[in-house]
């Protein structure tokens, strides 16, 4: 038996193998963030006639773990801008104390917080900028919905990197894939906005999340819609994917302990 | 002899109000008492915690015709929940009022939430306090009020994304009543208090008289009263100098499922506008009085 102290309570190495020093080690570059760790995953978010309508489910997954199934993604901003995050949630926490504070410190001149979300779209994306640039980066993917500055439904997205993309529908992550051929179906291009009525973008929504629900392995069938108007906006956290079917699963083949 | 006896009375000659943190051989630091005097010249600033709520109003003394009504606001909101409304050195109390503004935000980054009212006059006192040490700066030429309310609704750390197990242990005592309205006066010396009602500046005399009065210590006055009894005292206290104009400058914070959900907000110019006439009215009502009073018999004093 070894009897020098440094290995009590550590595996044998005649059992083990050596411990790999190559894991935690202090040499070599200095590393930030490389990877997130507790994520949320798909934003879907369409313009309709009179406002925006923004979508996440309610799901913060740890690698494959559904870790916790009550997480707010949809987080206000003054009372007509809406900020929807996928990715991590440890950083969208940190964004949401930001805002805060820029929100509090808007309210301090006498005009109150005049900030759109156009405005917030673009300080967002210069902050995601500054901190890819130091090797930092905050990994989210956020759609901003609200209005610009002539009073127009404003939606637009921003990334870890910095680059921003708007269109009259978007979604992050998994949802890109998904989500976006759906919206495009529903509402072709050239469609005036005129034409897009909140039902209908409600609708698109929540038939986004069911199918990101179906083929999603990250995601859940809890979510949060937010519908902004000049009204303000309406709030709904908790919710509930309506209609599922999955009679199609029995036709899938190839997984778990299935050998056809 | 007499002569000496009366410079140190008055000071002036001693050579112990030269310098800031000096004390006089009979326990006195004249710099601020000189800060205090900076006080009194100031416009007349009022605070009234009410059962629901917490109002301020101040006196703003018009100095020049050029200037914009309604501009240059001397109230100003710390945090969300928070007012602060000072007489004396205008400067003086911008600069206290963005102190306050760097305390709140650092309890946030501390704490994750709003900075309790209580703290925040605490921390102000502490900075105030410290003003009067150093024979490099020279105390606060303000008394401020500062007014507040602690949310009594159960409130998110900010940044919380989910509410945790429904079930386990929690730490929550059940039934447990937080938050409320808060009222402070913070003074050159770094001395505070708590008050149900404060007054200071120039005519915080006649203003103090007519708070007491109100009977806030039962904790019975509305804040809809309370925005009209301030309009009214405000006006009350400008008696003395009429010659001058003035205008009104009133802000109020409720509770949560008040008229300003526990913001600190401006009152709305209708409400104001309300206020400032039945001021008037009021202030008319006891002329009348008075005059009736020394037509029939002979007034008293």
């Amino acid at each position: 038996m070894n009897h020098f102290p440094e290995a009590w309570g550590r595996p044998r190495n005649d059992v083990y193998g050596a411990y790999d020093h190559s894991y935690l080690q202090t040499l070599g570059p200095k590393a930030h963030t490389s990877s997130p760790a507790v994520t949320g995953t798909s934003v879907v978010g369409v313009k309709f006639n009179g406002g925006v309508a923004l979508a996440t489910d309610n799901l913060a997954s740890y690698g494959s773990l559904a870790r916790f199934s009550d997480v707010k993604r949809l987080r206000s901003f003054g009372d007509k801008a809406m900020v929807g995050f996928g990715g991590d949630v440890s950083d969208m926490q940190y964004l949401d104390r930001l805002l805060e504070s820029m929100d509090i410190k808007e309210n301090y001149s006498t005009h109150g917080n005049m900030l759109n979300a156009k405005n917030l779209h673009t300080y967002l994306a210069k902050v995601f900028y500054k901190r890819r640039s130091e090797f930092n980066p905050l990994w989210n993917h956020v759609l901003v919905a609200g209005f610009d500055g002539e009073g127009e439904p404003f939606l637009s997205s921003a990334d870890l990197l910095g680059t921003t993309f708007s269109a009259p529908h978007l979604a992050t992550g998994f949802g890109a894939h998904l989500a976006v051929p759906i919206l495009r179906r529903k509402f072709p291009e050239d469609t005036p906005l005129e034409e897009v009525s909140q039902e209908d973008a409600v609708a698109a929504l929540k038939e986004c999340l069911k199918v990101l629900f179906y083929r999603d392995a990250r995601s859940l069938d809890k979510y949060s819609i937010a519908v902004i108007t000049k009204d303000g906006i309406d709030l709904k956290e908790d919710e509930q994917i309506q209609g599922q079917s999955w009679a199609f699963a029995e036709r899938i083949k190839g997984y778990g302990a299935q050998t056809v | 002899m007499v002569s000496e006896l009366h410079a140190s009375l008055t000071s002036i000659g001693t050579g112990y109000d030269l310098s800031n943190s000096v004390f006089s051989p009979d326990g006195r630091n004249f710099q601020v008492e000189y800060a205090v005097k900076a006080v009194e010249n100031g416009g007349t600033a009022v605070g009234i915690r009410c059962k629901d709520g917490v109002v301020l109003a101040v006196e703003k003394i018009i100095t020049s015709k050029l200037l914009k009504p309604g501009a240059n606001k001397r109230i100003a909101t710390v945090d969300r929940h928070v007012g602060i409304v000072s007489a004396g050195l205008v400067p003086d109390g911008r600069h206290f009022v963005s102190r306050a503004r760097d305390e709140a935000s650092s309890w946030r980054g501390v704490y994750k939430g709003p900075i309790p009212t209580l703290a925040l006059a605490n921390r102000l006192g502490g900075y105030v306090q410290a003003y009067t040490l150093y024979s490099s700066v020279r105390p606060f030429g303000v008394t401020a009020i500062v007014g507040g309310w602690d949310t009594e609704a159960e409130l998110a750390v900010d940044g919380q994304v989910g509410s945790g197990p429904e079930s386990g242990s929690g730490g929550k005592v059940p039934g447990a009543k937080a938050g409320g309205p808060g009222l402070y006066m913070i003074e050159p010396s770094g001395l505070y208090w708590g008050y149900y009602g404060a007054a200071t500046g120039k005519g915080r005399q006649a203003a103090k008289a007519e708070l007491e009065k109100l009977d806030l210590t039962s904790g019975n006055l509305s804040l809809a009263d309370g925005v009209k009894e301030a309009a009214r005292i405000i006006y009350v206290a400008h008696e003395d100098s009429k010659d001058k104009e003035f205008e009104l400058e009133m802000t109020w914070i409720s509770s949560v499922d008040g008229p300003t959900k526990g913001r600190h907000e401006e009152v709305p110019k209708e409400l104001l506008e309300e206020a400032e006439k039945a001021a008037r009215r009021a202030l008319e009502g006891d002329d009348e009085e008075e005059e009736d009073k020394g037509q029939g018999e002979q007034m008293e004093e």
